[in-house]
């Protein structure tokens, strides 16, 4: 998976939990939490599905290491690439 | 005869429109069966039967709005069959006949299913709120949903066929608002039970700062060890320390009826949860005291996601005892929340920060900290009776692995 495919797959996540975001409008570079209104159950949410959806288990530990949707894409590769 | 109500689903609401029947004329009914559908400015609620018999006559027609109180329907007792009972004339709603049990003709079966010839038919929540958006009149949309249901589908394929493409083209993003109708009634209610709360509850305010750092300690160290979709959230812990400190300040945690109050023997802890397109609702998990953390947890999870579906339980809506904010999830430091009548208390929980704070020993260091509150009613309980409440929940948080 290239980064504008695990790009897109997280925003699709994001936006199964939270529906209104519009895809366009987030910006890779901004705190995500900034930009989408997330609490720590919409954020768990995210977490589970990505378990489901991409196979990838992120430890509550690396929650701070996922700020921006770049943060991401940099957490995602190296550990999708292993798992593929 | 059992009469089957529309229950108080809480100060916001005094009445609701009928959406759907769960159990048809002639079906068992179980304790705590989901027997109708009712639709609210809030939620649509699925409505429970708190008695075991057999449907007998619904009274009340999709599509109708009608007051609390209401009965929806008869049911027969256990063990009565519909040839036992008395054949009743055609019912008019929120008239129930009176109740003859012994000496009765048989009766025919009872009827299936009202076909709803003249009346309104069945229409979909979310098929209603689209229609009201595109100016569409379900009543002339033809249904295919279950037993001729109008469906979201069916409203934008009405609209689809009426108007030209050009105009029909946009399709509903998963990001299209509610209708503002929506909205605005969920508003009202809420300005309305708020305001009510404002002029009957004297409220009085506590706040209390409660070091987190054991509490954060064994939640991550809790969540090391569990699979992703086991993890446990923070408001978890907050919930099961308060129904526990709870039992030490019985008068914080129950109903205001008729002049005195109520103390609820168990705790059913509402969760204010924040509906994604505005608005808020705060059903409740039941007995959190007696339920482990990880219990409590699914609980929460399921009763968010029902709640943002628009998919509660009337048992949710009009048995909490009493109600916790978590509005440090926002950011906010400190919340002082208006009670939710007929409840006496709420309590509230800020964000968790670390900021210095002074031991025991006067030593200074940094330190996990939250502040929570609590709103009650002087009606039932005084200060220093709230103060024993937070200093008890302060208590139970630096146990953690009590809980």
């Amino acid at each position: 998976m290239n980064d504008t495919e695990i790009k897109s797959r997280v925003v699709q996540i994001i936006q199964s939990v939270a529906p209104e975001v519009e895809p366009g409008e987030l910006r890779s570079d901004r705190a995500l939490r900034d930009q989408v209104d997330l609490d720590s159950m919409d954020w768990l949410r995210v977490i589970v599905t990505v378990h489901e959806k991409l196979h990838v288990d992120i430890p509550e530990a690396d929650y701070g290491k996922l700020r921006t949707l770049d943060d991401w894409t940099a957490y995602l590769r190296p550990k999708l690439a292993a798992g593929a | 005869m059992i009469e089957f109500k529309l229950p108080s689903l809480g100060a916001d609401m005094d009445e609701g429109k009928l959406l759907e029947w769960k159990v048809k004329p002639g079906e068992p009914v179980k304790r705590g069966q989901v027997v109708a559908v009712v639709d609210t400015s809030k939620a649509a609620v699925e409505v429970e039967s708190w008695q075991e018999g057999t449907m007998h006559e619904q009274l009340v027609g999709i599509g109708t709005t009608v007051p609390v109180g209401t009965v929806l329907a008869t049911l027969l007792e256990p063990g009565v069959t519909a040839e036992a009972a008395a054949p009743q004339p055609r019912p008019q709603p929120q008239a129930p006949p009176a109740a003859p049990t012994v000496v009765a003709p048989p009766a025919p079966p009872p009827p299936a299913i009202p076909a709803p010839a003249g009346e309104r038919k069945a229409v979909s929540p979310a098929a209603r709120v689209r229609a009201r958006e595109l100016g569409v009149d379900v009543d002339q949309v033809a249904g295919t949903g279950l037993r001729g249901a109008v469906t979201l589908e069916d409203v934008e394929k009405a609209v689809r066929a009426a108007k030209p493409p050009a105009v029909a083209a946009k399709p509903p993003t998963a990001a299209s608002k509610p209708t503002a109708d929506r909205t605005a009634e969920m508003r009202k209610a809420i300005g309305a039970a708020m305001g009510r709360s404002k002029r009957e509850i004297p409220h009085y305010y506590l706040a209390e700062t409660i070091p987190m750092e054991r509490a954060a300690a064994w939640l991550a160290r809790e969540n090391g060890k569990r699979p992703v979709t086991e993890r446990l959230l923070m408001g978890a812990v907050q919930l099961k320390a308060v129904a526990l400190a709870l039992a030490k300040t019985p008068e914080l945690n129950g109903f205001w009826a008729e002049g005195a109050f109520r103390p609820s023997a168990s705790v059913h802890a509402g969760v204010a949860i924040s509906i994604r397109q505005g608005g808020l609702i705060a059903p409740c998990i039941h007995d959190v005291e007696r339920k482990g953390i990880a219990e409590i947890m699914r609980d929460l999870a399921d009763l968010v996601a029902r709640a943002r579906s628009g998919s509660l339980r009337s048992s949710e809506m009009s048995d909490p005892t009493i109600t916790v904010t978590n509005l440090g999830e926002t950011g906010v430091e400190a919340v002082y929340g208006v009670i939710y009548p007929p409840q006496v208390a709420l309590v509230g929980f800020g964000r968790i920060e670390v900021r210095p704070w002074v031991d025991g020993e006067g030593g200074l260091r940094a330190m996990p900290l939250a502040t929570a509150t609590l709103s009650a009613d002087h009606r039932v309980s005084d200060g220093i009776r709230g103060a024993r409440f937070l200093a008890e929940l302060r208590e139970r948080l630096q146990h953690p692995e009590e809980l």
